[in-house]
């Protein structure tokens, strides 16, 4: 299972993940013909001033998602296999109960439809497209369990250089 | 990857180098944009403005976040001010090439560029008669028109002299609207001036501004190197060469002049053909020496000398990876900075010439007038002398290559009408011609190579729309065939009768991109002899495949001067809708012409046919 995972040391803020979030999220899904249709993000690169650096903030698509569980309508729901919180626009009622649980402020307002909107992971596409736009990378697309073992193998060699030198 | 080359170019020997590139490992243009995306969204919407340092300021596009920049500005602001710094830009470009000109047209008048003399006299007369130098004698005339040519840069008071070419009307609009350009380098300045931080914070008389600059590059800059290089290297005539890699030659030393400006690359055709120079590439063991162009550089070689060319702006790299260019010589604009490293992979020397250009990994060979032929044939001697370090089992020439007619110039036009433009107009009038077309501008890997001129030009002709073209798109047609008068056969009966009857192709080559001025001269001689505007004419404009600052200056002149025009990239304004009402509407009540976008060549030639028709409705001529 691929989650999109967020390499905020590599984040320079230039918001092209959240340009492309909406892009995407249009009918045209073509950059100069959807500002007419002024599509919204799903997706925030939020700052942090205290210190320098922008972290690009996305539905995680929790386990035991919060929002699927307060959800009073059944709009919410988590694809078993895939765990991927999906939101029916057509049973929404706008309630915004799933935006006060959200730990991560990631329900947004679609003022027009009167419902909520959020991440659905690009369903139609194989690649997320925030993923696709990062010019850094600082945002990736991958299998957790991989993830975190090469993150684990690059601390181990970093601990094992350390332990080299040291007894040199 | 063999797939992935047809998206990229549709012109096979550009395939093949492709391919070869990739087979050797060799980045090319292609890649690197392949490597850029997706490109940053604000960029393309012209929405983030780095004037001064409380930013890098970003308008939110789709209204969730900032709306104003730290200083206020909104993005109409924003976007206006880009606009503004782009043309300014490419007006600056045109500016000082038009400047070296004349000031190696003064230094051979006054006997210190000894290489250069006057090939064109009528026009140098001409244009002093332009210039009310009414005293002529020995040099003094000609010095005073050095001298008067050089004040339009620095005028301080008046207009640009060239802008009288305009026909009256026109002048008009542009007084009216205040928008007559005075100096050359004021207005220019006057674009820095205006955005930098707390100046200029109005659209519409930024933009206003925008016209005025690029006035003063299509009726005074870009017409001034015209000129004074027609003067100095001979009006273009009538003269057949030919296109595409396939004009490099195994058996001879190969020498590339690439970049836009003729100064030294005319002294380079004349030292490669020394009877001296050729006895050293035999001594080597070559058979001669093979002088080619790529962009500018190589229309002005090929106009005045049936030079031919190897291609055009996205050919450049693939040029140095047939392994058989002794020399790539340059000087200034649209010269990749990736052709150092390149060039290093193969026995190929990168010779920069200019005062103003520097680039990485190459070798310098500076060009001053005063010792012009001289450093010419140390640049030919160097390539002669590198041909024995070609490695044979790497040279891969397409075979590729395309007869093609250039020189059309205004003379040449003229007289292959029989001195008046009265036939072309009877025929205008009669409908056998439907209205002309001026295909211009640049290469641009967001368009399959040359796919997006190509196709706008051959459905233009075969609608019986005469097409004129400069630069990169000129070029493209040359490889396509489209420049042969046999290439009449592709054309509407109507045009291809006019075409076969005077023995020209449909597709009239009239030189760099400096040289639209050429065209901006016909559409106001056509004009003045119906008494109307240029903006009453059934002519329009495109750039197909568009990328530099330039053509963001020429295409501000060419809808300045009257003229619909077509851009087939999007310009980086659509994050303004004001910037957008203001050139795709807006214009139209101002100065009779509008921008459209349209990157799909065949819908854009039908916006160019209906435009075209509908101004011929409105002179009461059939459609």
């Amino acid at each position: 299972m691929k989650e999109i995972l967020v390499r905020p040391e590599r984040c320079m803020g230039c918001r092209s993940c959240e340009i492309a979030c909406a892009v995407e999220h249009s009918q045209s899904r073509d950059l100069f013909r959807a500002l007419s249709e002024m599509p919204q993000k799903r997706l925030f690169v939020e700052h942090v001033p205290e210190y320098s650096l922008a972290v690009p903030i996305l539905c995680r698509h929790c386990e035991d998602a919060p929002c699927v569980a307060v959800c009073p309508t059944g709009a919410l729901t988590q694809d078993a296999i895939s765990g991927v919180v999906r939101h029916n626009k057509d049973i929404c009622i706008g309630c915004w109960t799933c935006a006060s649980v959200c730990t991560y402020g990631v329900i947004g307002r679609d003022r027009r439809a009167r419902v909520a909107i959020k991440c659905d992971r690009c369903p139609d596409l194989e690649v997320p497209a925030c993923v696709s736009a990062c010019p850094t990378r600082a945002l990736i697309y991958g299998d957790v369990e991989e993830i975190s073992s090469s993150k684990r193998a690059e601390s181990a060699l970093k601990v094992a250089r350390g332990v080299a030198v040291s007894s040199r | 990857m063999a797939n992935k080359t047809a998206t990229e170019s549709i012109d096979p020997a550009t395939t093949k180098m492709l391919l070869e590139a990739r087979r050797a490992g060799l980045e090319t243009v292609w890649d690197r944009f392949n490597k850029q995306q997706p490109q940053c969204g604000f960029g393309q919407l012209g929405i983030c403005c780095r004037n001064c340092n409380m930013g890098p300021c970003r308008i939110d596009p789709f209204g969730d976040g900032p709306d104003k920049g730290v200083c206020g500005a909104t993005a109409d602001i924003i976007v206006a001010r880009n606009l503004l710094r782009m043309i300014a830009a490419g007006a600056a470009a045109h500016a000082d090439h038009a400047r070296d000109a004349v000031i190696v047209f003064k230094e051979a008048l006054e006997g210190r560029a000894r290489s250069y003399q006057i090939r064109d006299e009528a026009k140098l007369r001409e244009l002093a008669a332009e210039y009310n130098i009414s005293s002529w004698g020995e040099q003094g005339g000609a010095a005073d028109l050095a001298n008067a040519l050089l004040s339009d840069f620095g005028r301080q008071e008046g207009y640009v002299t060239l802008t009288r070419r305009a026909p009256e009307k026109r002048r008009k609009i542009w007084e009216s609207l205040g928008i007559s350009p005075r100096g050359i380098d004021r207005e220019i300045v006057e674009c820095m001036h205006r955005t930098h931080m707390g100046v200029d914070n109005d659209p519409l008389h930024i933009l206003q501004h925008g016209l005025r600059t690029s006035i003063a590059d299509g009726w005074g800059s870009s017409m001034i190197a015209t000129e004074v290089q027609d003067i100095l290297f001979g009006t273009p005539s009538p003269r057949r060469s030919e296109a595409n890699l396939g004009v490099l030659k195994e058996d001879e030393v190969n020498i590339i002049v690439h970049g836009h400006e003729p100064i030294l690359s005319e002294m380079i055709v004349e030292a490669a053909s020394d009877p001296e120079m050729i006895k050293l590439a035999k001594s080597v063991g070559a058979n001669g020496i093979n002088v080619a162009g790529i962009c500018c550089t190589g229309n002005e070689v090929l106009m005045r000398h049936g030079i031919p060319v190897a291609g055009n702006f996205l050919q450049q790299e693939l040029a140095v990876i047939t392994g058989a260019v002794e020399a790539m010589v340059v000087d200034v604009q649209c010269i990749m900075p990736s052709l150092g490293g390149l060039a290093a992979c193969y026995h190929t020397k990168f010779i920069s010439t200019s005062p103003k250009a520097e680039f990485p990994g190459a070798l310098r060979m500076e060009f001053s007038e005063e010792r012009a032929a001289e450093i010419a044939r140390e640049i030919v001697r160097t390539a002669v002398e590198n041909y024995p370090k070609r490695d044979r089992g790497r040279v891969l020439i397409p075979r590729e290559r395309s007869e093609c007619m250039v020189g059309f110039s205004v003379e040449a036009i003229l007289k292959a009408l029989g001195g008046t433009p009265q036939p072309l107009i009877d025929a205008i009038v009669n409908g056998s011609i439907k209205g002309i077309a001026a295909v211009v501008g640049c290469n641009n890997p967001k368009v399959p190579h040359d796919h997006g001129h190509v196709n706008l030009v051959r459905e233009l002709i075969r609608n019986n729309v005469l097409v004129v073209t400069t630069g990169c798109n000129a070029i493209a047609c040359a490889k396509a065939g489209l420049l042969r008068p046999a290439a009449a056969k592709e054309a509407g009966d109507g045009l291809r009768g006019v075409c076969e009857s005077l023995g020209v192709p449909p597709v009239l080559h009239m030189g760099s991109c400096v040289d639209i001025s050429r065209i901006l001269v016909v559409a106001a001689a056509i004009a003045n002899k119906l008494g109307v505007d240029i903006s009453d004419l059934p002519v329009a404009g495109a750039a197909p495949e568009w990328m530099s600052e330039k053509a963001v200056s020429i295409g501000a002149y060419v809808v300045a001067s009257g003229v619909f025009t077509v851009l087939g990239t999007v310009p980086p304004v659509l994050g303004s809708p004001v910037v957008t009402r203001i050139l795709t509407k807006d214009l139209g009540d101002a100065v009779g012409a509008t921008f459209a976008v349209e990157p799909d060549p065949f819908k854009a030639s039908k916006l160019i046919i209906e435009h075209i028709e509908s101004k011929r409705r409105a002179l009461g001529l059939k459609v």
